[in-house]
């Protein structure tokens, strides 16, 4: 499963491009594991769905989009909408239900959203958000934008018949749509290797005439290449493309499960594979990025999120009257 | 001069009109246009019905076939929604919403709640609705009610021609998700349509018959059998008032009650099944706002809790008729005497 990339590929990437990169995987590693800290503290309310492990796939598809492109999201949405630049301190408010949310405390975890930024939410339905990036898709194609627009689903949204359906409509109409099937191995506790027909979820690319292509999801490097090259070929008007990203999740489908349905994977994914630590290894092995540098991210990371919770919990929850309110635009 | 169209051609027109005044208007569905891909010419079909017949040739693009793919187009339909265009999709069928309503009830009515307030969805769901072409179970319901239930739609359900082209204008300039619902059997029908554009606002109510005895809440096609009823009802010395809603999300309350309060009496048809209908729910709220204006029960006019049936002899004891509403107003009016 490990990527073998040509070297050219990190070479592309500038000192800059490549800290704001780890920058983003950071961040949303830190804001999973304080979430997943917070919530077993019993201080956030619902139902939470971490990403933590998934990272390079959110910031190695976001890394090419543009205020032109949206992205559609799951129910394990925090580290798209971190990747897509969502307000990180609105994100934690909203887990929280407050305020100053980044939904006024309406939507929660699974449907933080941002639309300014292109942010579609994560979204509490799976295979909810296919069929809408076909529609933005669409509009970028109709208003001639250059924009493209991007769907995240799981492998058990794989299954689902509004993605197959998003698949084929994509196709037809020669959308500027990319599909980031990221597999990270179970569907709640079903595992992928039994719901899925096939040997790999790319493999139905085929059976919707546009390119598949299977990529090691803890390989950073991997990702952003496979969605470059997606991503470039959807703005030239060369349709959609299919990529699988494989991984494994390190928490479980929700806080609180206990995963007994799961074997070791998680500790040796953390201890081998983990996409923060490869990327490190490469990059300073490299000789592009320093371990200081990448030890100052992390300090002012750790920084910025425990400044996220600390105001989250003080924000005031919404008041009554917004019960009622934002249901239409006008009614 | 006064202009009679079909309650099609006035929904084409109102298409027409807004695509040729805004851009970001588009048109899709199943065969929408009609011919895609295949050897003979486009623009066969216009839609199954023929409404969308003629856009495909004046507006290049912006008039798409859709596969039969209920949840992927009216999906893409919301999603281009949000990204700046005003879709006008075609669900064929209110039927068919089931293949593809949790786009619709999940997605697009909950966008701006969940998202506080910071989405936009001016999206159109255009449907056919409603019994009577002997079309059986799965092409000929109602499901008004289910729409009018959820917060985040509104619901539009226009019972002649001119109303059609207005609420549709009306449609399309909304901004948020709207349920086009466009009676089967009144497409042929046909009223004075005024040729310029113009608007009739939703949530506003059209007192179709003033009278004094009776207030009759119609919806649809079941305007124009109350209007048969009261017509017949009339020759018995009893007035009714006709009010059709016509939109019933925003449901326009005021009307009805200021009406109740005249008349003392109230009839609510609607050809939905009964149980959590328009009829119940137009009743409770008349029951819990005007109670002491009532002289008699609210009586209820709908289709039984049935599928709708396919033979003519069944489906047409399904829908209710003229007569049953001059039935149903009857005893309302002998209620006590």
């Amino acid at each position: 499963m490990t990527g073998t990339l040509p070297t050219t590929v990190t070479q592309e990437l500038g000192p800059d491009a490549l800290l704001t990169a780890y920058r983003t995987m950071r961040t949303v590693r830190e804001f999973e594991e304080r979430v997943h800290k917070e919530f077993a503290g019993g201080d956030i309310p619902g139902f939470v769905h971490l990403y933590a492990g998934e990272e390079a796939s959110a910031a190695g598809v976001c890394m090419h989009l543009d205020d032109r492109d949206a992205i559609a999201s799951t129910h394990r949405g925090h580290g798209h909408c971190i990747a897509k630049g969502v307000d990180v301190g609105g994100m934690m408010a909203e887990i929280y239900g407050k305020a100053t949310g980044s939904c006024k405390g309406k939507g929660g975890s699974m449907h933080i959203a941002d639309l300014s930024k292109g942010m579609l939410g994560a979204n509490g339905i799976v295979g909810g958000g296919p069929p809408l990036i076909c529609g933005r898709a669409l509009a970028a194609k109709q208003q001639g934008s250059g924009g493209v627009a991007v769907a995240f689903f799981g492998d058990g949204a794989s299954n689902q018949g509004t993605t197959l359906e998003s698949l084929n409509l994509a196709s037809i109409w020669n959308l500027p749509a990319i599909f980031v099937a990221e597999n990270n191995g179970y569907a709640e506790t079903t595992s992928s290797t039994w719901s899925v027909a096939t040997d790999d979820i790319a493999d139905r690319a085929a059976a919707f005439g546009m390119p598949g292509v299977i990529v090691d999801g803890f390989d950073f490097f991997a990702v952003h290449e496979a969605a470059g090259e997606a991503v470039a070929r959807a703005r030239e008007g060369g349709g959609p493309t299919l990529i699988e990203v494989k991984f494994t999740r390190y928490f479980g489908h929700f806080e609180g499960d206990q995963q007994l349905y799961r074997g070791d994977e998680v500790a040796h994914a953390r201890e081998n594979l983990d996409c923060l630590k490869r990327f490190r290894t490469r990059v300073t092995e490299a000789g592009q990025l320093t371990n200081e540098q990448l030890d100052g991210v992390d300090t002012e990371v750790a920084e910025f999120i425990d400044q996220a919770v600390t105001e989250a919990k003080a924000a005031p929850k919404p008041g009554p009257d917004q019960l009622l309110t934002d249901v239409y635009v006008a009614y | 001069m006064a202009r009679s169209i079909t309650y099609r051609e006035a929904i084409n027109e109102a298409l027409e009109q807004e695509m040729e005044r805004d851009p970001r208007v588009i048109v899709m569905g199943e065969d929408n246009a009609g011919g895609e891909g295949s050897p003979g010419e486009m623009d066969a079909w216009g839609g199954v019905l023929g409404v969308t017949k003629g856009l495909y040739g004046k507006f290049p693009g912006r008039v798409m076939d859709t596969p039969i793919s209920e949840s992927a187009f009216i999906g893409a339909a919301i999603g281009a929604a949000t990204g700046g265009l005003r879709p006008v999709a075609e669900l064929m069928f209110i039927d068919f919403m089931g293949v593809c309503f949790d786009q619709i009830f999940n997605q697009a009515a909950k966008f701006r709640y969940m998202f506080g307030g910071k989405a936009v969805t001016p999206v159109v769901i255009r449907t056919m609705w409603g019994a009577g072409l002997r079309a059986a179970a799965q092409h000929s319901q109602s499901l008004l009610p289910v729409f009018t239930h959820i917060p985040g739609l509104k619901v539009a359900a226009p019972s002649n021609a001119y109303d059609a082209k207005g609420l549709m204008i009306s449609a399309i300039r909304d901004d948020d998700p709207v349920i086009f619902a466009e009676h089967k059997l009144l497409y042929d029908t046909a009223a004075e349509v005024p040729q310029e554009s113009y608007t009739i606002p939703f949530g506003e109510a059209n007192i179709v018959r003033e009278g004094s005895d009776v207030t009759i809440v119609a919806i649809g096609r079941m305007v124009g059998m109350a209007a048969q009823a009261a017509d017949e009802l009339a020759g018995s010395g009893i007035q009714a008032e006709i009010i059709d809603p016509r939109t019933t999300s925003p449901l326009d309350t005021d009307t009805i009650l200021e009406s109740v309060e005249n008349t003392g009496r109230l009839v609510v048809v609607d050809e939905s099944n009964p149980r959590c209908s328009l009829a119940c729910d137009i009743g409770a709220m008349v029951a819990q706002e005007a109670f002491g204006s009532l002289r008699a029960p609210i009586r209820m006019v709908t289709g039984p809790h049935t599928p709708v049936p396919f033979s003519d002899a069944l489906e047409d004891l399904f829908i209710p008729d003229a007569a049953k509403i001059a039935g149903a107003v009857k005893k309302a009016v002998d209620y006590g005497g």
